[in-house]
């Protein structure tokens, strides 16, 4: 038992003190002007989560949270800093006090609500109780993967799986059409002796 | 030791609200969005709290062990991972489309230009 219990005990250390790095991390961005820093702190962000993650036995999660949260939103952070502006004007002081107010009152109406909640890690919690056995018991022969995530995902909520297909679609015809209407147009503008080239090219 | 219980859920509140804080105190669009980020991150740490149990190992099948952690919320959060980084480059798409439109990125800058045009 006891080495158990020690192992556990490391567990919850290093829980909260990456948790604590992650509350300085968000303070850090806040504070910080230069967006360039500001992007590299939340690709710092994203692998710290994802390290969270794997402690907290969500392997699966913490592979898309590194892949995607570390490495594809810094390039896409990166690439508009490279297209827009690398620092942040100081910015004026009048809105901040009122805004500081609304987000300690909603904080502390938020931590009042955590007191009611079940432990962190409470095997009696109601998210173990209720329909997490019949997919950890029923699911392997069920589906016949050992994966539950993977079970769950493509096959219990195959529907969901198929909006965020159908959500990640439309991002992409947003993102085309949001950046592709502004070349043509400035294009157009800008030479318009280009212009039979430009028509053929959308 | 309550607090010890609920330290998870406090730094994601505090989090979250950092989060809310630049999405409404600040005027850079860049940074508003990676404060949406942090916001959002910080219900995928909630959602992953919930889910993880004392005792119980990753929700793969393994041979003589029967506790597992909650797979549903993992799940749900794989889905919003994904949705979360579509909606960032949706905006990060916005932000470069009103940098050439306005010049600049930040909102006092913007609502100057559109009250005087």
């Amino acid at each position: 038992m006891a080495p158990g219990a020690g192992r556990c005990v490391i567990e919850a250390l290093i829980d909260i003190v990456l948790l604590t790095f992650l509350a300085i991390i968000a303070v850090a961005i806040v504070r910080i002007r230069n967006l360039l820093a500001v992007t590299m702190l939340t690709g710092i962000y994203s692998l710290i989560v994802a390290v969270l993650f794997v402690l907290m036995d969500a392997v699966d999660v913490a592979l898309t949270e590194a892949a995607v949260g570390a490495g594809l939103m810094v390039i896409l952070m990166l690439a508009t800093i490279a297209l827009t502006t690398r620092e942040e004007r100081p910015h004026r002081m009048r809105h901040n006090l009122l805004a500081l107010v609304v987000v300690v009152i909603t904080g502390a109406a938020l931590i009042y609500a955590t007191l009611d909640m079940p432990r962190f890690g409470d095997p009696e919690a109601p998210a173990h109780v209720h329909l997490s056995p019949r997919f950890t018991q029923d699911s392997p022969q069920e589906i016949g993967i050992p994966n539950m995530v993977t079970s769950v995902l493509a096959s219990y909520r195959g529907i969901d799986t198929l909006g965020e297909a159908v959500v990640v679609f439309a991002a992409a015809v947003g993102v085309l059409l949001v950046l592709g209407s502004g070349t043509v147009r400035r294009r157009k503008s800008g030479e318009s002796a280009d212009k039979d080239d430009k028509d053929a090219s959308p | 030791m309550i607090w010890l219980g609920l330290y998870n859920y406090w730094i994601v509140i505090v989090l979250m609200m950092i989060g809310f804080y630049i999405v409404i105190a600040q005027g850079n669009l860049v940074k508003k969005i990676v404060g949406l980020n942090i916001f959002q991150t910080s219900a995928f740490i909630f959602f992953i709290s919930l889910a993880w149990k004392e005792g119980g190992t990753a929700p793969i099948a393994l041979p003589g062990v029967t506790e597992y952690s909650n797979p549903l919320p993992h799940v749900l959060i794989l889905t919003a991972i994904v949705v979360g980084v579509a909606l960032t480059a949706m905006g990060l798409a916005l932000v470069v489309r009103i940098h050439e439109a306005y010049g600049s990125i930040e909102e006092d800058d913007i609502h100057e230009q559109d009250e005087y045009q």
